[in-house]
C-alpha cells in the first residue's frame, strides 16, 4: 500500500475512465487496509480508489507500477478479490496514505461484485498499456523495479515464479475444458445435421410420419435446443412438456390474474413463475410456447399480442367489450385520462393501461390528444 | 400434417411405398427419427461425463461460458432455448440466466418511471449486481445481454441500442428508428442535447430534429429543461446516473482541500 500517492481523483488530459467498481476495500497484502470501503476507477493511466463516504480521501497509483495481477475466488464469508502485484515504489513517489509496506502487493476486495468485468478490463489496459502513447500532462512516476534493494527483488521473483507455476495448472485445467468441450460440440453439430436431414425428408414427404413421431421428433430438438425446421404445426409449436406446462401455468395464474383485473404482461409472469419455481426454471421461449397452446388445450387463458408487440395472458372470461365499455366509462367521467392516470385509477400497470386505451380508440370509443406534455385520451363524440 | 390413412388398403399402399423408397437406398424420415433417439441417448451420456467434470467452470468462469455459448451458436444449437433442454437440465446454464432475465426486468421496471424505459448497460449491470447480493454469483455484461436477447421472445420491446461504445437497454415497446438512435448518441457525451447541437452535427433542418426531440419526450425518454442558458435542452435520464458517477467535477474539485 505505500506504492499509493494522494490524488484529486481528476482525470487529466488524454487520460480516460474504464470501468469503476462500487463497494471496494483494499487490503495491504493479505490485511485490511486502514481506509473504509470506496468506489476504485480504472483508467487508461492510473489505478484511483475513493472513499465512498468522504470523497476527499482519494488514492491513486500509475498502472505501470503493477507486475502483475490475478484473481482471487470468492470463499464463505469472502468476497472475490484480485490480488495485484506492484513494483517497488521509485525514490521520488509523492505521498501517500502509507510511508512504508511490508507487503509488495495489494488487493482490492469486492464487496458488491463487478470483479469480473474489472479484471476483464484491467488486463485489456494492462495488453494495451495506452498510458504510454498518450502520457498524462502531469508527471506520473515510473518504477523501474530494478532501482529496489536486492531482498526485495528477489521476493518479487519468488512471488512471480509460484504465480506462474498456478497460472500453469489453471490454464491446464481451462484447456482441459475446453478440449472436451469441443469434442463434446462435434457430436452436438452430427445432431444437428442429423435433424436437417429429417426435416427436409418431412417436407419433401419422403416418408409417412405420424403425428406421435413428429411429437417425438420436436421433443429431441427441444433437448438439444435445434430450432425447430419444420413449420406446419401440430397442436401449436410444443411439445408434451409444453402442454404439461400449460395445465400448471392455467392453475397457477387463475387468482394472479383476477387479482390484476384478468390480465397480465407476459414479462410479469414470467418473473412470477420463475420466482415461485426457484429452481428449473422456464425459458421466455417455454413460457411463450406453453401460453400458446392455452387455446387448443381448451384452458381458461389466452395468450394475447397486441399490435405494439406487447404479449399478454388474459382470462378468457375477461370480456373485450367489458374491459373497453369500463374505459369509456372511466374517460367519460374524468372528461379524460392519460395512460399513468388510467392505471392509478384501476390499479394496473402503466404499460397494460395504455394497452386498454389504445384498444378502446382502436374500436372507436375513445380519440386521442397527442401533445408532448403526454397521451391524453377523450371520448370519441365523432 | 400427413395423417397415416386407416383401412388396409391404405396400409398396403404404404408398405408398397416405403418398399420402393428402400429400394432406392433412401432412408425414411421415421427410420432417421429412431436413430436420432438413439443418437440422443449417447450424446446425453456425454453431456452428462462432461457437466461431472466441467460444470464447475461454466458456473465460475465467465470466459468459459462465453466460449460455450459461441460454439453453440456456430452449430446451431441454442442452449438456453428451454429450461427442459439437455444444456439447461444437466450443466445448469439454463437457471443462471433465466434467473438473470427476472433480475433485468424487475430492475427495468422499478426504474421505468424515471427514465422512460431506457437504461444504460453499464448501470443495469450496476444494479443487477447489487441486488443479486453478496454471496450470489458474480455476473459479466456479456452475461445480460445473452439474457437480454432471450427475454426478446415474450414480446415486450427488449432491445438494445449500441451509443458511445457500450450500449443502451430498451424495455418498453416504444419505437425508436435510426433518427432517434442517433441522436441518443450524440447525447450520450453530455447527457442532453440542443436542437443546436442536432443541426450542427448531423446537419439536419430543425423541424426533423424537433420532431425527433419531440417523440423522445411523449416516450418519457427524455426531460425538457426549458430554463437553461441559451437554447432549451433535452436531457436523458437513462444517460443521468453514467454521468453522476463519473469522476469529481470541476465544482467539487475547487471546493476540495489539496
Amino acid at each position: 500500500m505505500d506504492r499509493f500517492v494522494w490524488s484529486n481523483g481528476l482525470l487529466e488530459m488524454n487520460e480516460t475512465l474504464v470501468i469503476q467498481q462500487r463497494g471496494v476495500r483494499l487490503y495491504d497484502g493479505d490485511e485490511k487496509a486502514k481506509l473504509d470501503v470506496g468506489v476504485v476507477l480504472l483508467s487508461t493511466h492510473r489505478l484511483i480508489w475513493r472513499d465512498q463516504k468522504n470523497h476527499e480521501c482519494c488514492i491513486a497509483i500509475p498502472l505501470s507500477q503493477i507486475i502483475f495481477f490475478e484473481e482471487q475466488a470468492a470463499g464463505i464469508g469472502k468476497s472475490a478479490k484480485i490480488v495485484i502485484h506492484l513494483h517497488p515504489a521509485s525514490a521520488n513517489k509523492e505521498p501517500g496514505p502509507y510511508q512504508h509496506s511490508k507487503y509488495s502487493y495489494i488487493k482490492l476486495s469486492f464487496k458488491e461484485h463487478g470483479q469480473i468485468e474489472f479484471y476483464r478490463r484491467l488486463t485489456e489496459e494492462m495488453t494495451q498499456k495506452r498510458w504510454e502513447n498518450t502520457p498524462a500532462s502531469q508527471p506520473i512516476p515510473t518504477a523501474t523495479g530494478s532501482q529496489a534493494g536486492r531482498t526485495r527483488a528477489v521476493g518479487i521473483v519468488g512471488i512471480e515464479r509460484k504465480i506462474e507455476e498456478k497460472r500453469k495448472e489453471t490454464d491446464k485445467n481451462i484447456s482441459e475444458a475446453f478440449e472436451d468441450l469441443s469434442k463434446l460440440m462435434i457430436k452436438a453439430k452430427e445432431m444437428v445435421e442429423l435433424s436437417r436431414s429429417i426435416a427436409s425428408k418431412i417436407k419433401d414427404k419422403q416418408g409417412d410420419i405420424t403425428e406421435d413421431e413428429t411429437i417425438r421428433f420436436k421433443s429431441y430438438l427441444l433437448s438439444m435446443g435445434i430450432a425447430n425446421p419444420v413449420t406446419r404445426e401440430t397442436h401449436g409449436s410444443g411439445t408434451h412438456y409444453h402442454m404439461q406446462l400449460a395445465k400448471q401455468l392455467g392453475d397457477m395464474l387463475q387468482a394472479p390474474l383476477e387479482e390484476r383485473g384478468g390480465m397480465m404482461a407476459l414479462t410479469e409472469v414470467y418473473c412470477l413463475v420463475n420466482r415461485a419455481r426457484g429452481m428449473e426454471l422456464l425459458s421466455p421461449e417455454d413460457l411463450v410456447n406453453a401460453c400458446k397452446m392455452f387455446e387448443t388445450l381448451k384452458l381458461p387463458l389466452r395468450l394475447r399480442v397486441f399490435d405494439s408487440g406487447v404479449m399478454v395472458v388474459q382470462l378468457q372470461s375477461h370480456s373485450e367489450e367489458e374491459m373497453i365499455a369500463s374505459a369509456l366509462d372511466n374517460v367519460s367521467e374524468k372528461g379524460s385520462l392519460t395512460a399513468e392516470e388510467f392505471a392509478k385509477l384501476l390499479g394496473l400497470s402503466v404499460l397494460l393501461a395504455k394497452e386498454r386505451l389504445l384498444l378502446a380508440e382502436k374500436m372507436g370509443h375513445l380519440c386521442r390528444d397527442d401533445s408532448v406534455e403526454g397521451l391524453r385520451f377523450y371520448p370519441n363524440l365523432f | 400434417m400427413h395423417r397415416r390413412g386407416v383401412g388396409a388398403g391404405a396400409i398396403a399402399k404404404k408398405k408398397l411405398a416405403e418398399a420402393k423408397y428402400r429400394e432406392r437406398g433412401t432412408v425414411l424420415a421415421e427410420d432417421q427419427i429412431a436413430q436420432m433417439s438413439k443418437q440422443l441417448e449417447t450424446f446425453k451420456t456425454h453431456l452428462e461425463e462432461f457437466a461431472s467434470k466441467h460444470k464447475q467452470e461454466i458456473r465460475k468462469n465467465s470466459q468459459f461460458r462465453v466460449q460455450f455459448q459461441e460454439m453453440c451458436a456456430t452449430i446451431g444449437v441454442d442452449p438456453l432455448a428451454s429450461g427442459k433442454g439437455f444444456w439447461s437440465e444437466m450443466l445448469g446454464v439454463g437457471d443462471f440466466y433465466y434467473e438473470l432475465g427476472v433480475q433485468i426486468i424487475e430492475v427495468c421496471l422499478a426504474l421505468k418511471h424515471r427514465n422512460g424505459g431506457l437504461i444504460t448497460l453499464d448501470e443495469l449491470h450496476q444494479r443487477v449486481l447489487k441486488g443479486r447480493g453478496k454471496f450470489a454469483q458474480d455476473v459479466s455484461q456479456d452475461d445480460l445481454v445473452r439474457a437480454i436477447k432471450k427475454l426478446k421472445a415474450m414480446g415486450n420491446g427488449f432491445g438494445m441500442i449500441p451509443v458511445g461504445g457500450s450500449y443502451l437497454v430498451q424495455s418498453v415497446p416504444a419505437e425508436l428508428n435510426m433518427d432517434h438512435t442517433v441522436v441518443l448518441q450524440l447525447a450520450e457525451k453530455k447527457g442532453y442535447v440542443t436542437v443546436m447541437e442536432i443541426k450542427d452535427s448531423l446537419k439536419w433542418e430543425r423541424e426533423r430534429a424537433c420532431h425527433v426531440l419531440d417523440h423522445l419526450l411523449k416516450e418519457g425518454l427524455a426531460w425538457l429543461d426549458s430554463q437553461a442558458d441559451g437554447e432549451p435542452q433535452y436531457w436523458l435520464p437513462a444517460l443521468f446516473s453514467e454521468l453522476s458517477s463519473r469522476d469529481v467535477t470541476p465544482e467539487e474539485a475547487n471546493q476540495m482541500t489539496p
